[in-house]
């Protein structure tokens, strides 16, 4: 959460859009309360919803707003873990005699301000909370489950890095409160003493420093950008459309044979990303 | 060299380095074994960032960062060492792309059979903010190729400064299947500075750099389970260390597998306490030895 850059009340999109997408889903338990998970289908396919957010009575004070923070990184480990776990315990039994089982689908709902910024998250390693939750995405995806994050509100930084950037498709509104960066523009100015106006006239013509999801878009990273009548109290429509976006990311993964991130690298502005492994690959020696 | 007034047979005098001195290419190229160094993308390829010229920003031809190739104790390796020296050791697209890139050509080699393991050499304050969103997508693309790569080949990180390890790169860190620091080096998520910029000095003071190493230095860390040896600072000590680790194999858990034991630590907060370095440590090591019988986790 960065105060100055946010004076008014928390919209709690992700709550808003949780609550909208799983109106046929079931309620499923998680290790901390700043964790929500339900459970359906998308389509046909078995799919599992998962939420980080705000929590006013977390015992970390400076995770009560939605922040990523020690308990939500080392909860999303174990919640995510056990499914990865449960799945490949049945695929393994089941699969031999029923081709219809497969590893359930993952959508991580992304609305996330920060990471939790304070003494105890240091002091107590935040850093392996977060690389618990990161990791146990990647795991995820790489063991074969469809990971899809969907952003409908901010998705900063390390917050993103353990919620939603592991996905195999990143599904975003097409709205102003969609904001995925790596520091709040106060805090960058501040961090690389440059006025927000500065950074505001660089970041037209340098895409990856900008605000706005056009210029991200252009980095490649994004599967689909969703245009949404009202991304904070979504329609009945709204809700239809993101749902059957959801299924075609969801079919076009199940379609796909990789489970890395190279379908990342096609951007238009992420040029240098493909010609530093095209190079590395030229020189690299194999015994 | 031998001087001309030696007499008789002189044994080498083996010299102290110390490693937290060298550049990155030094660190690559003395980590391996002697004569094995192979610098792929080096400075004469001249792949420099695309971005930091448009902000009138002096580039480096490494875009600071090492990938290097070679073998330790005779094992094949890749080390890729970012240079604190150049922007703080932050990754753009570049730097990014050239450790994830070599983390993923390593896995490669492992599934055709070749034993190549990674060597991470952490000097970094995280994403380039210049390049803000392909330094921080870059880091995303890092740790999933240390999460495929760790499966099949130890991937060990080193902090051992100046600059420590922050940001989206200690979240890497923490992925590693060994970690490896120095009393001198840091590791923690978020900076001193932005801490007391986000959260209040009251909370979080930049200036009082004892607390700030006493949660984050080496010896704190591998005190309270966050890393897995504080070597000594020479380049022989980190040598072993790393030759050690490496003939550990992939660990039975890794560290970013051990919700249950953190996830009990964490609530046994007193929220009236004020955190430093002590109650931490008291914190995090008050089950731990038995959650580590119970698991074989490392101790």
């Amino acid at each position: 959460m960065i105060p100055s850059e946010t004076p008014t009340a928390m919209t709690n999109r992700g709550q808003c859009w949780f609550d909208a997408l799983s109106t046929e889903m079931r309620s499923i338990p998680t290790p901390v309360a700043s964790l929500q998970a339900a459970e359906g289908e998308l389509g046909a396919h078995p799919c599992h919803l998962l939420l980080v957010k705000p929590d006013p009575d977390n015992l970390y004070p400076r995770a009560r707003q939605g922040e990523v923070g020690l308990l939500e990184g080392w909860g999303l480990a174990q919640h995510l873990n056990t499914l990865i776990e449960a799945d490949a315990t049945q695929f393994e039994t089941t699969a031999s005699t029923n081709s219809r089982i497969t590893r359930r689908t993952i959508v991580a709902l992304v609305d996330v301000p920060s990471q939790a910024y304070g003494r105890r998250e240091e002091a107590l390693g935040i850093h392996q909370a977060l690389a618990a939750a990161a990791g146990a995405y990647a795991r995820a995806r790489q063991a074969g489950h469809p990971v899809i994050a969907l952003l409908v509100g901010k998705a900063m930084s390390g917050a993103f890095l353990a919620h939603g950037y592991q996905a195999n498709a990143i599904l975003a509104l097409n709205d102003p409160g969609v904001l995925i960066h790596a520091m709040g523009k106060a805090a960058a100015a501040r961090i690389t003493q440059r006025s927000e106006e500065d950074l505001d006239r660089l970041a037209a013509t340098i895409p990856p420093m900008a605000y706005d999801l056009k210029s991200y878009a252009s980095l490649g990273l994004l599967h689909e950008l969703l245009d949404v009548d009202n991304a904070d109290q979504p329609s009945d429509q709204d809700v239809r459309q993101v749902k059957h976006a959801l299924e075609a990311a969801q079919a076009h993964i199940m379609a796909q044979q990789d489970r890395g991130l190279s379908h990342r690298l096609a951007g238009k502005n992420r040029h240098a990303s493909r010609e530093v492994r095209a190079q590395l690959r030229a020189q690299w020696r194999t015994p | 060299m031998p001087s001309k007034h030696s007499v008789g047979v002189s044994m080498p005098v083996k010299k102290y380095v110390h490693f937290a001195d060298l550049n990155a290419r030094q660190r690559a190229r003395q980590l391996l074994d002697e004569g094995s160094f192979h610098e792929l993308l080096g400075p004469f390829d001249r792949l420099m960032s695309p971005w930091l010229t448009q902000q009138d920003i002096v580039s480096q031809s490494d875009d600071g960062v090492v990938i290097a190739q070679g073998c330790i104790d005779g094992k094949p390796t890749v080390i890729a060492a970012i240079e604190g020296g150049f922007q703080g050791g932050s990754l753009g697209e570049v730097a990014g792309a050239k450790i994830a890139g070599a983390l993923e050509l390593a896995l490669e080699d492992n599934l055709a059979g070749i034993p190549t393991a990674a060597v991470l050499i952490l000097e970094t304050g995280g994403v380039r903010l210049q390049e803000a969103n392909l330094g921080l997508a870059a880091i995303a693309e890092i740790q999933s190729a240390i999460v495929a790569l760790r499966e099949h080949q130890p991937v060990i990180g080193i902090i051992t400064g100046p600059v420590g390890c922050f940001g989206g790169m200690s979240i890497a860190a923490g992925l590693c299947s060994y970690l490896l620091m120095t009393r001198e080096g840091r590791l923690g998520l978020n900076g001193p500075q932005v801490i007391e910029q986000e959260a209040g000095i009251e909370e979080y003071n930049a200036q009082d750099k004892p607390f700030i190493w006493g949660i984050s230095g080496g010896l704190q860390r591998y005190q309270t389970g966050f890393v897995d040896a504080c070597t000594g600072e020479d380049l022989d000590a980190v040598r072993e260390a790393v030759i050690t680790v490496r003939q550990q194999g992939i660990p039975e858990h890794h560290r970013s597998d051990r919700w249950e034991h953190f996830l009990a630590l964490l609530h046994t907060l007193d929220p009236a306490e004020t955190m430093d370095a002590a109650v931490a440590k008291a914190m995090l090591t008050r089950t731990s030895a038995e959650d580590d019988t119970a698991t074989g986790a490392q101790s």
